[in-house]
């Protein structure tokens, strides 16, 4: 009989795993993949390392700072700054089709480029900032109103509140259109007002060092262990069952797989589908130099090429209109990595790229892998003559190798913010309980175990 | 344990909790939240840090007596005068 049971060893998964075991539980982390890392994994292909996810690690603070959720996280699983040896960015830039803006790890640069291109919007700029330094990252209450509303607030021009919230959307909307309000403060910290990094080996150096220190304190982690159903005996979660037929029981239960998926697992129930989720494709293209030797010196650019930014589940396969770029070599590091790399993300439909067939899906892929790039190489330096190597996977993909519904990267768009369940010993922690993102569901994993599961 | 061996202990959990603080600078009489800026989360650490290594349960009502290093020697003593 364990203390508690972890399905998933994602990122809030294996945090929550530290926790308990620090303080002497008896955990086991369950794990359908045969890697950790769920949405944020890495995988070898064609002799090459790629990472799944990872673009940046958002809420970067430097070394020697006592605040914000990096501080937080970095405190709550007993690991030093250096251990993540995060490498800040160079720079970035929201690229509309009539305007630029770069922003950076330093807030003043967001600030002046706005005052530059946006003069009457200055003030209002301020006092957004303003208001949000003094939201509290982790209050609850006021999740239902709308991000779209606050900015409008304090900025008039509607360019510019579409460039906004561009990135905030790409990095952690769940919904379409807009953002809880909360979830806004948060993300807009997490990327204009702290800042984003990456670490020289990418995701698979943070997931080392949290599975290390898991096992380490005497965690137990088990690989190629999918959990089939959660069984329940007067509202009560017994035990759970995995695939190959092992029963294994315990205390409490806490579920990284997301809201839906995990009531799923508790039996027929109308919460067992999401409605809604966004998905996105997301390509590599591996190149024959750094990309900044072809002109590209950015670490990420979200664009847009009109003055309206929908961000919304697109009508065909894939939205070609805006995306994301992310050069992981445009970083601080010590040293270069060993080649150039470009990534991009765009908005998919994962109910269109569902419905296609073996072949047409693979023909699909091809396709849209040269349309995306296409798209993408209006905003940033064409580097399609550099490419050496590619990959692209999509909302399919993301639900094969993690078990999301939907391919939805930022999980359902109902939050379940308390992290309770209709199960007295059941909780769920990550991307669904409302914090998104690396840092995010990191610091979801840490809160619901402190909450619920260390007494 | 003596008031000295609790101050170590003391802060062998503080650079357990904040590893990339000095903790040789640190003022016994200036409040940990003021000089290392521990928030509820990392002051329940140091309750539960104290329950793990020690077994003495602090009830919440007494969480202010750990708020400096000074304060929080002076409640444990009579706690750990026999560990
Ligand atoms: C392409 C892409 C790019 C991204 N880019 C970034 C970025 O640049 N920065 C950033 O901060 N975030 C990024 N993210 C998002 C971020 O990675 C996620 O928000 C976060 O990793 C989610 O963590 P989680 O613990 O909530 O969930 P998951 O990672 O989904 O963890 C859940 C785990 O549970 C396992 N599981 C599910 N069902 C079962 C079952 N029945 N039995 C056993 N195990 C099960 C899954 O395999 C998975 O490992 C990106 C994600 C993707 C896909």
């Amino acid at each position: 009989m364990y203390d508690t049971i972890i399905i998933g060893a994602g990122m809030s998964g294996l945090a929550a795993g530290i926790r308990l075991a620090h303080f002497n539980q008896r955990v086991c982390i369950l794990e359908r993949h045969s890697v950790i890392g769920g949405l944020n994994s890495f995988y070898r292909q064609g002799g090459r390392e790629y990472d799944v996810g990872l673009h940046a690690v958002t809420n970067y603070t430097p070394k020697g700072s006592r605040r914000g959720p990096l501080t937080r996280l970095l405190r709550q699983l007993r690991i030093r700054w250096d251990e993540l040896a995060l490498a800040p960015q160079v720079g970035s830039e929201i690229a509309f089709r009539d305007a630029r803006l770069r922003f950076s790890n330093d807030p003043e640069l967001l600030a002046s480029e706005i005052a530059q291109s946006f003069p009457s919007q200055k003030d209002g700029f301020c006092s957004l900032v303003a208001s949000i330094a003094d939201y509290d990252r982790l209050g609850t209450g006021g999740f239902a109103t709308s991000a779209r509303a606050e900015v409008a607030r304090h900025i008039s021009d509607p360019l510019l509140v579409e460039m906004l919230l561009c990135p905030l959307f790409f990095y952690g909307g769940a919904r379409e259109h807009d953002m809880d309000l909360a979830q806004f403060f948060i993300m807009f910290r997490a990327i204009y007002l702290e800042g984003l990094a990456r670490p020289l080996a990418g995701v698979r150096l943070i997931l080392r060092k949290l599975a290390d220190r898991f096992k380490s304190m005497g965690g137990e982690l088990r690989l190629r262990a999918c959990v089939d159903r959660i069984v329940v005996k007067d509202a009560t979660a017994e035990k759970v069952v995995l695939e190959d037929g092992t029963e294994l029981a315990a205390r409490r239960i806490l579920s990284s797989a997301g809201w839906h998926e995990t009531m799923e697992l508790c039996g027929p129930s109308h919460e067992a589908r999401m409605i809604g989720g966004l998905s996105f494709v997301e390509g590599i293209c591996v190149l024959d130099a750094e990309p900044r030797r072809l002109g590209h010196d950015r670490t990420i650019v979200f664009f847009n090429d009109s003055d309206r930014f929908e961000y919304r589940n697109p009508d065909g396969l894939v939205d070609l209109r805006s995306g994301v770029v992310c050069s992981p070599n445009n970083f601080v590091y010590d040293e270069p990595l060993a080649e150039g790399m470009i990534r991009l993300t765009a908005l998919a439909n994962y109910d269109r790229w569902a419905s296609l067939d073996e072949s047409d899906y693979r023909l699909a892929k091809l396709r849209c892998y040269d349309q995306v790039v296409a798209s993408a190489v209006r905003f940033v330096p064409d580097f399609r003559s550099a490419v050496i190597a590619t990959d692209l996977f999509t909302p399919k993909t993301i639900t094969r190798y993690t078990g999301r519904q939907r391919g939805a990267i930022y999980g359902s768009p109902t939050k379940r913010h308390d992290g309770r369940t209709h199960l007295d010993n059941l909780f769920i922690c990550g991307a669904d309980q409302g914090l998104v993102g690396i840092i995010g569901t990191l610091i979801s994993g840490i809160a619901i175990a402190n909450q619920y599961l260390l007494e | 344990m003596t008031a000295n061996e609790i101050r170590e202990a003391v802060l062998s959990i503080l650079s357990d909790i904040a590893p990339d603080e000095d903790l040789s600078q640190l003022k016994d009489d200036v409040a940990f939240r003021d000089q290392l800026e521990l928030d509820s989360m990392d002051f329940l650490d140091i309750v539960m840090e104290l329950r793990k290594r020690y077994r003495i349960q602090i009830p919440e009502e007494d969480y202010p007596a750990l708020a400096s290093m000074t304060s929080t020697v002076e409640f444990l003593e009579p706690l750990l005068k026999d560990a």
